[in-house]
């Protein structure tokens, strides 16, 4: 599996649960808080997994990926990096991200690799109480026009998550029909302030040893 | 709505109360239930429960007070002493 692709996916799983991660003590309940949390958490293990496997191929650390590129750099797909929207918004993200994943994991747990055919099939044991979660909030809020707005407004976004062979899949899966996608290649704002705040301890003692 | 958490830790062993979630329905109560209890392979089996759902019963009236229903109703040890004595099997304290 070549470090680029990897990348990618390890992007997503960062700054998603980065996002994520900005719902912890704001979340609508308290037991949602715990899950949100949880699955935030989740998703920076597995993007810490993958950055491994990457740097093992480039010939670097995990860490130096992950906060010592360039924000130019990242190849995360500008769904994740959205900056703290509603509810309605953080849950459409969440159920239109999941099902992608599921579709990009199937492929990535058939790789050649066997380390990351490994890696897919344990993080996808993870996601499954993801997708259980994100489904049910689907389930939840799928009547409500809040939640049918961010769905909208999303979609281009989530189809960018996934390699264009794989979209019309993921429209099938979640009843939408294919529009055009907003590709990885389209940065948002949002990245270059979140990059900023995500790297900031890091950066102010390079090359220290932490 | 809450919901009272039963965890299972061995196939076969009784289930005990693990805790409690707050959640909207059954289907969100059984998420934050997996959630708290069961991610870490430390559950063989949940059960979610509406505490509506649940019968307590704590006010047991001792009205007759046969204490010779309970086990603590004999005293044992005295017995026991007395029989060990008779056996010359009898202990130092």
């Amino acid at each position: 599996m070549n470090a680029p692709a990897l990348l990618e996916i390890a992007d997503d799983e960062l700054i998603l649960g980065w996002r994520d991660s900005e719902w912890t003590g704001i979340a609508p309940s308290l037991e949602e808080d715990v899950a949100f949390s949880s699955i935030a958490q989740n998703e920076i293990g597995h993007a810490r997994a993958l950055y491994e496997l990457a740097a093992r191929e480039i010939g670097t650390t995990a860490d130096g990926l992950a906060f010592d590129r360039d924000p130019s750099e990242y190849r995360s797909a500008p769904l994740v990096e959205q900056r703290r929207m509603d509810w309605a918004h953080t849950i459409a993200r969440h159920y239109l991200y999941e099902t992608a994943d599921e579709i990009r994991l199937a492929v990535l747990k058939q790789a050649d690799d066997a380390d990351v055919a490994g890696l897919a099939a344990k993080m996808d044991r993870e996601e499954q109480y993801h997708r259980l979660h994100a489904r049910m909030w689907n389930e939840h809020l799928r009547d409500e026009p809040r939640y049918q707005d961010a769905i909208r407004e999303l979609w281009p976004l989530a189809l960018g998550v996934l390699a264009p062979g794989q979209r019309s899949e993921l429209a099938g899966r979640v009843g939408l029909e294919p529009v055009e996608a907003v590709e990885r290649e389209r940065q948002s704002d949002e990245l270059g302030e979140l990059w900023e705040e995500m790297t900031m301890v890091r950066r102010s003692v390079p090359g220290a040893t932490w | 709505m809450i919901f009272e958490v039963f965890r299972q830790e061995k196939k076969g062993a009784a289930f005990a109360h693990a805790g409690s979630v707050a959640a909207p329905d059954a289907t969100f109560a059984e998420a934050f239930a997996r959630e708290q209890y069961g991610r870490r392979q430390e559950s063989e089996a949940l059960w979610v429960v509406p505490r509506d759902a649940i019968r307590a019963v704590t006010d047991f009236a001792d009205e007759l007070n046969k204490t010779y229903h309970r086990v603590d109703g004999y005293s044992l040890k005295a017995k026991l002493k007395e029989a060990r004595e008779r056996a010359g099997t009898a202990r130092d304290s």
